[in-house]
């Protein structure tokens, strides 16, 4: 149920002020828990290694300092400075190392660091040589593995260097009965069991482990409660000393116990949230439905007139303010697939009850506020669309669209329960399911589901099939014969799908690697006591204790791949306008458009293999002048003229995404070559693989590792984003890209599909603007689309934006399956946000 | 059922239109219309002839002779769209009236799919023309721009007694519903006086209860760069937008209209 009042809450004063102090400051990396649980690792070799993670866990929670911000209402930070950051040695270090001198002054994702924790980081780190996961995984693959990582087939980035998060817990469970509930369980649980059993000595150890979790949890809100009295006894303000008082109580009893009035539960919920990002440094820690889990002790407070719906709304816009102060650093190369500070903690409303009736309630409309008044990043607010969703809560989701901020995601039910059943999940647990980071949806509580596994970048198979397998002079997959040989479409197309089913068998040896190495090193007790079978199981998550296992990478560039196929189809082998032959060169000499200094060394690479193929030495000296004159090289005129007029004629084709059935089909079909081969292969936890259609934002920096491709793409330029036409190339508006983008097999990208449209400011301006809105995203879910977000903003916005970013600094764009600040993304992010197709609809 | 081979001359079809008629709609662009009004912001839909302009550097034909079956092939690809906003067809120009046939059965063919029709039009023909359309239209978004005969020839080439006569007639018919749209431009109706006297005569017309003003803007401009032509409005101002609001309220205290700013 819900009351439409809810909706004019007004932000209070105390939130700008938290926002300001939030942003104040370049964020900051931290040494303390790299320290923490060093030292105590140090202390416990050859225990268990889930022991071994308990015990770090809780000597990180007992010393890691702690501070209550000012005005706060709801405590726990991970970091003194706001926005701070932790490192995660136990993952990989060596890549933080290498970047302390130019952390600081990158381009996308800065991080401050202090000489004296580059120090300290230095010591911890020391004792983690040949004890981390990604250097057990990396032994763990076969050689071919690597050459294709090398080769940017693929990268497994993602939780090759960090811990795994891209989950959502019993964040319910904790509200009812509280830690000293679920430690209950545990005892109870290790009680039953026969110290005969043939798993009990995994299984104790890994119960053992949960009650030393929840007592160590405890513990640190108890330290919180303290500080809270503290500074409420020398607080002069007798507002803030009374706010302090309640915070001192909630954390008294909150997390240990269940909680009972809306303050609480916010608190518990605040502390699983926080902790879980603590344990290990996994993103997409996801709130989920959290309307859903919250309502209930809304509901009672509102009843009891112990709560006012605009100091529900207060509370609820404090959370959302911590959702920022959580933060994380990545490598240089992640900071810029995942740019924008992000750690996608993903937050959904509306959608379906477990019984298939309509969710929504005053929470719902509550949370899309808090996105509103806050106007920040986080959390990545999602909402649920299904046939009864009432047009009131989306209209108030499109207006929360049309400041631009890039939030909410839109996600369809009526084609994402579907998907999930034929996954295997139950029709409860479909119709309860939430997402995960960008755009990934699984049930809560019972799934482990790797859903960020790797990308994939599409279009390198099919630069294989032009260079028979060669990748700068030397072999990079395998050969599938000249392509001058192929004599007609299915040929080539059959030579496309050999190199696709080679690629994709390594990627899940990378993935299935990674994964045996985190279960062996890295099992996260604390998580897993939220997650449903992991106790009676006596597994971690990480081990395959989850009721619903998956692994999920995603594949890029359709639209790059569909209309390229569709060039060889028409120009070469319908039309004949092309050979084959003069493609394969037109396309090695980047269209006639000269060559970047990427290119040149790729082509001195090459020559580089064929000299050394014919037994001749080749030295630096050789390459260097081979990269000169490449630089310099001048193609003669006809050449170049033909090349350019080769791109003219592809420039003519029709496009994926303007609604035409012929190249729609065949982007369809080209989704299933990565798709089909992928849910063929099992994980090491018992479950299957599940295709996503997605790139966060990988499509720019993977792009800058692809050559030139038949759709006219040149060299090192972005590839297309997710399942979006390429950039640019839809130019019949919303409607006709909807279309497009709706015949794709949607329920087969069970890890999900991200559909990314700007729009125009004028296209959404007054009541009309917002209903034709609403009636775009129902239209392209009707056709069972799977999702949808938005980027509303003007070309001469962004552009100013890019000139003055100070002028910009709240300027928030929608970045593939996530909001960011549009000026903390790297310039060439940005280039390619604005490059995307205007959808003007005005004339 | 309509004859879906019957071709005529349109200029450009454009989907996700929501400023012409109820919910989300596709315009379909006549070439070709009677009046040469200054402010014009399609300069490219005033000859029915086949021309070159020139968009983004680059030379471009500017009108196709397309049946009807082709356009409904468009029209008909945005059903999910019409399905959930109550949108459709609307026809627009140029001048839909000049090219009878052609879109006449282009409402019919709309009506026998269930697609929402609307067009917008002067008005300018023999009332026996219009009487072909008015039994397949739902929506008639009429221009009235302005009251005095003189002033109307002076900006727009004709004047304006025919198409007050039609607007009655059309009210008079009940076939279909009738909104008013009043172009505000800069030096021609830019006055509240001459606002509310078109809002007057809207006002008298049985059934009519919407107003919409729409504000001068300078979207075409390039157009004419593009056509080689000067533009004829010169660097006249845009309107603010608190006169706009002011004559909105005006209208809404001397009528019982419903009057908002733009479509």
């Amino acid at each position: 149920m819900f009351t439409s009042d809810v909706k004019s809450i007004k932000k209070t004063d105390r939130i700008t002020r938290l926002v300001e102090h939030l942003y104040a400051k370049l964020p900051e990396i931290e040494a303390a828990r790299a320290e923490l649980i060093t030292e105590s690792y140090r202390e416990t070799e050859g225990q268990p290694v889930v022991m071994r993670r308990a015990k770090a866990f809780a000597h990180i929670l007992e010393n890691i300092p702690i501070i209550i911000r000012p005005e706060e209402l709801v405590a726990g930070s991970s970091t003194i400075a706001p926005r701070g950051c932790q490192t995660y040695p136990e993952f990989s270090y060596e890549w933080l190392e290498a970047e302390f001198d130019t952390v600081e002054h990158r381009a996308a994702d800065p991080f401050y660091i202090a000489e004296d924790t580059k120090k300290r980081l230095k010591e911890a780190n020391r004792y983690w040589k040949g004890k981390t996961t990604s250097e057990l995984a990396y032994s763990y693959m076969e050689p071919e593995t690597h050459r294709a990582m090398e080769h940017n087939f693929f990268t497994p980035g993602n939780y090759f260097y960090n811990g795994v998060g891209h989950i959502t817990v019993q964040y319910e469970k904790v509200l009812q009965i509280g830690f000293a509930g679920i430690k209950k369980e545990a005892q109870e649980e290790l009680a039953s069991c026969c110290v005969g059993a043939e798993n009990y000595a995994r299984k104790s150890r890994f119960l053992q482990a949960v009650i030393l979790s929840c007592d160590a949890v405890i513990g640190y809100s108890k330290r919180y409660a303290k500080l809270a009295q503290e500074m409420a006894a020398k607080e002069g303000n007798a507002q803030r000393k009374k706010e302090l008082l309640t915070i001192a109580e909630n954390c008294a009893k909150v997390p240990e116990h269940g909680a009972e009035g809306f303050w609480e539960a916010c608190q518990s919920f605040w502390f699983v949230q926080q902790l879980l990002q603590l344990e290990s440094s996994g993103h997409s820690i996801s709130p989920g439905r959290f309307d859903q889990y919250m309502y209930p002790y809304y509901e009672k407070d509102i009843e009891n007139g112990k709560l006012t719906p605009e100091f529900a709304q207060e509370l609820l816009d404090c959370i959302w303010v911590k959702l920022n102060d959580l933060n994380k650093c990545r490598d240089a190369a992640s900071a810029e697939g995942f740019a924008g500070y992000s750690l996608f903690q993903n937050l959904i409303v509306g959608g379906q009850t477990v019984e298939g009736k309509d969710a929504t309630n005053d929470l719902s409309f509550m949370c899309i506020n808090a996105s509103k008044h806050v106007f920040l990043p986080q959390p990545s607010l999602s909402i649920r669309v299904w046939n009864r969703s009432p047009q009131e809560l989306l209209l108030h989701a499109a207006d929360l669209t049309r400041t631009g901020i890039g939030l909410p995601a839109y996600y369809n039910d009526e084609i994402i329960i579907p998907a999930l059943i034929h996954r295997g999940l139950s029709l409860e647990d479909a119709r309860d399911y939430n997402i995960i980071g960008c755009v990934e949806p699984q049930k809560a509580g019972k799934t482990e589901g790797w859903h960020d596994a790797a990308f994939f970048n599409m279009c390198r198979p099919l630069e294989m099939v032009f260079s028979n397998g060669y990748d700068n002079g030397e072999i990079a997959s395998i050969q599938t014969g000249n392509v001058e040989d192929f004599k007609t479409f299915d040929e080539f197309y059959d030579a496309y799908k050999k190199q696709m089913n080679y690629n994709i068998a390594l990627l899940v040896n990378a993935d299935n690697a990674i994964d045996v190495a985190h279960a062996t090193l890295c099992p996260l007790p604390f998580e897993s006591c939220m997650a449903d079978d992991c106790m009676k199981r006596g597994m971690s998550l990480q081990e395959g204790g989850a009721v619903y296992n998956f692994t999920g990478p995603q594949g890029f560039g359709i639209a790059n791949v569909a209309d390229s196929l569709y060039t060889v189809k028409k120009l070469v082998y319908e039309e004949k306008k092309v050979s084959i032959g003069e493609l394969k060169r037109a396309l090695q000499m980047n269209f006639g458009q000269g060559f970047d200094a990427i290119t040149a060394k790729e082509i001195a690479l090459q020559v580089a293999g064929q000299l050394r193929d014919q037994g001749r030495e080749v030295t630096p000296d050789i390459i260097a002048m081979t990269i000169r004159n490449v630089l310099t090289m001048e193609l003669p005129k006809e050449e170049k003229a033909r090349y350019e007029q080769i791109r003219d004629m592809i420039d003519e084709l029709p496009k994926f995404g303007n609604d035409i059935d012929e190249v729609d089909a065949l982007a369809r079909d080209a989704a299933y070559t990565y798709t089909k081969p992928l849910e063929t292969f099992k994980n090491p936890r018992g479950g299957i693989f599940q295709a996503g259609l997605y790139p966060v934002s990988a499509n720019v920096p993977l792009g800058a590792q692809t050559g030139a491709t038949p759709d006219g793409r040149l060299a090192h330029m972005p590839v297309a984003d997710g399942v979006s036409p390429s950039s640019g190339k839809d130019v019949h508006g919303p409607t006709a890209a909807c279309n497009s983008v709706a015949r794709l097999d949607h329920a087969i990208a069970s890890n999900g599909t991200l559909f990314n449209m700007k729009m125009h400011p004028t296209a959404m301006a007054g009541e009309k603007g917002l209903e034709s809105f609403v009636a775009l995203v129902r239209g392209y879910f009707d056709q069972k689309g799977m999702h949808m977000q938005f980027n509303v903003v003007d070309r001469q916005t962004l552009i100013d934006a890019q000139r003055n970013p100070e002028k910009y600094s709240g300027l928030v764009v929608r970045v593939a399956g996530y909001s960011a600040l549009f000026t903390t993304l790297s310039k060439s992010l940005q280039d390619d946000i604005i490059r995307r197709t205007e959808q003007a609809t005005n004339r | 059922m309509a004859d879906k081979n019957v071709s005529g001359r349109i200029f450009d079809i454009q989907r996700y239109s929501i400023h012409d008629g109820i919910g989300v709609r596709t315009i379909v662009f006549l070439k070709g219309c009677a009046l040469r009004c200054r402010w014009c912001c399609n300069p490219e839909s005033q000859e029915y002839d086949i021309q070159r302009m020139t968009v983004n550097g680059k030379s471009k034909t500017i009108g196709r002779d397309v049946t009807v079956k082709e356009v409904m092939d468009i029209v008909k690809r945005d059903m999910p769209y019409y399905g959930r906003s109550g949108g459709g067809l609307t026809l627009s120009g140029g001048e839909s009236l000049l090219q009878p046939e052609f879109a006449v059965e282009l409402l019919k063919a709309s009506k026998e799919m269930g697609i929402n029709t609307a067009m917008e039009s002067m008005g300018y023909a023999k009332f026996d023309t219009i009487m072909k359309f008015l039994p397949y239209l739902d929506t008639y978004l009429m221009d009235i721009k302005h009251m005095n005969p003189a002033k109307h020839r002076e900006f727009t080439g004709k004047e304006n007694t025919l198409m007050l006569e039609n607007a009655m007639k059309i009210a008079e018919s009940r076939m279909c519903e009738l909104i008013i749209r009043v172009p505000v431009v800069p030096g021609f109706n830019d006055t509240e006086r001459e606002i509310l006297e078109i809002a007057a005569y809207a006002a008298s017309l049985p059934g009519v209860s919407e107003l919409h003003l729409l504000p001068y803007h300078k979207y075409g401009q390039g157009k004419y760069e593009g056509l080689g032509r000067p533009y004829p409005m010169g660097d006249a101002p845009m309107i603010p937008e608190e006169k706009m609001e002011k004559w909105k309220d005006a209208v809404k205290r001397h009528t019982a209209l419903h009057c908002q700013i733009g479509g």
